[in-house]
């Protein structure tokens, strides 16, 4: 079994309008250290074992429903756990 | 011409739709649930807006991948006219019938109001009772409007002609003030303002009927002997 971690932001090059108001909101709290604010979504995955390469899976699922590749970006971790 | 009206869980202008067909352009029409798995029988393929499973990951994601999506696309392949609207935009473009995706409006708030429209492109099924540079009364309804394609895709895209309505005064930071563009081959149309819900004079403007006629007409021609 993997325990999968997925990250999905707006592409760099894509405008986020919501981390944009974030980050002016955190401006405005005084924190002007503060130069960019991205925000995503995070999802956990648990994966069975197959006979596939569980890059393989991971990235076939990211592009093709997780994230949109248009606009997003994704990262991964993988972790092996032991069955319980 | 017989319209399917495809309705997944969320959908909410469905209701309209089938009104906008049935009443008010007086032409046949059926309710589509998602998992139908044929649309043979009919001639134009309808998406309307809504909330298609709650927006969940992204607006249109998951119904991308819904069963009627597969005869979308066949029916989309075939040359019929598929009319996305609103929700049924987003879902083109995340079925990659359409180029580009659909970003949070710039103001991040949901608008709700008539705006004109700009007609680019009056060579379309959808748009050819028309002129190019008319401007058409249509409401907007949406949170995430605002397209997004990268420079190449834009250049592809008026390379092609492929942008048909554009807004007079861009209300949610759209790319190039997109508000409508079709297909390469012309027969799928995506757009965020609602033609449905302008469809009599009562309702504040008629001009989305003009689409629902063209697409009529020009089936009747293609389809119906001394039409």
């Amino acid at each position: 079994m993997y325990k999968v971690k997925v990250y999905v932001t707006l592409r760099e090059s894509v405008l986020d309008p919501q981390g944009t108001a974030v980050k002016q909101s955190l401006h405005t709290m005084n924190y002007q250290e503060v130069q960019d604010v991205r925000i995503g979504k995070y999802m956990e995955l648990n994966v069975e074992k197959t006979d596939r390469n569980i890059e393989e899976v991971v990235n076939e699922l990211c592009t093709r429903l997780l994230a949109n590749p248009v606009i997003e970006d994704y990262r991964y971790e993988i972790e092996e756990c032991v069955a319980q | 011409m017989k319209f399917a009206v495809i309705v997944f869980p969320g959908s909410n202008c469905d209701v309209d739709m089938y009104h906008a067909i049935k009443d008010e352009l007086g032409e046949e029409v059926e309710y589509v649930w998602h998992d139908a798995n044929n649309l043979d029988e009919f001639d134009g393929i309808l998406l309307p807006g809504g909330f298609s499973y709650g927006d969940y990951l992204r607006s249109g994601a998951i119904a991308r991948f819904s069963n009627v999506m597969k005869e979308v696309v066949k029916a989309a392949d075939a040359g019929k006219p598929v009319l996305g609207v609103c929700n049924g935009f987003q879902i083109l473009l995340e079925s990659g019938l359409l180029p580009g995706a659909m970003r949070r409006n710039d103001s991040l708030q949901f608008i709700c109001r008539t705006v004109d429209l700009v007609v680019e492109n009056n060579c379309t099924m959808f748009t050819n009772s028309l002129d190019q540079g008319d401007v058409i009364r249509i409401p907007i309804a949406h949170g995430e409007g605002n397209y997004y394609c990268d420079d190449a895709t834009l250049q592809q895209l008026r390379a092609n002609n492929q942008i048909v309505f554009t807004y007079k005064n861009n209300p949610n930071g759209s790319v190039s003030d997109i508000a409508g563009i079709v297909n390469e081959k012309g027969n799928v149309l995506g757009m965020m303002p609602h033609p449905e819900r302008a469809v009599d004079e009562l309702l504040g403007s008629a001009d989305g009927l003009k689409l629902f006629q063209a697409m009529v007409r020009n089936w009747r021609e293609a389809h119906v002997v001394n039409a």
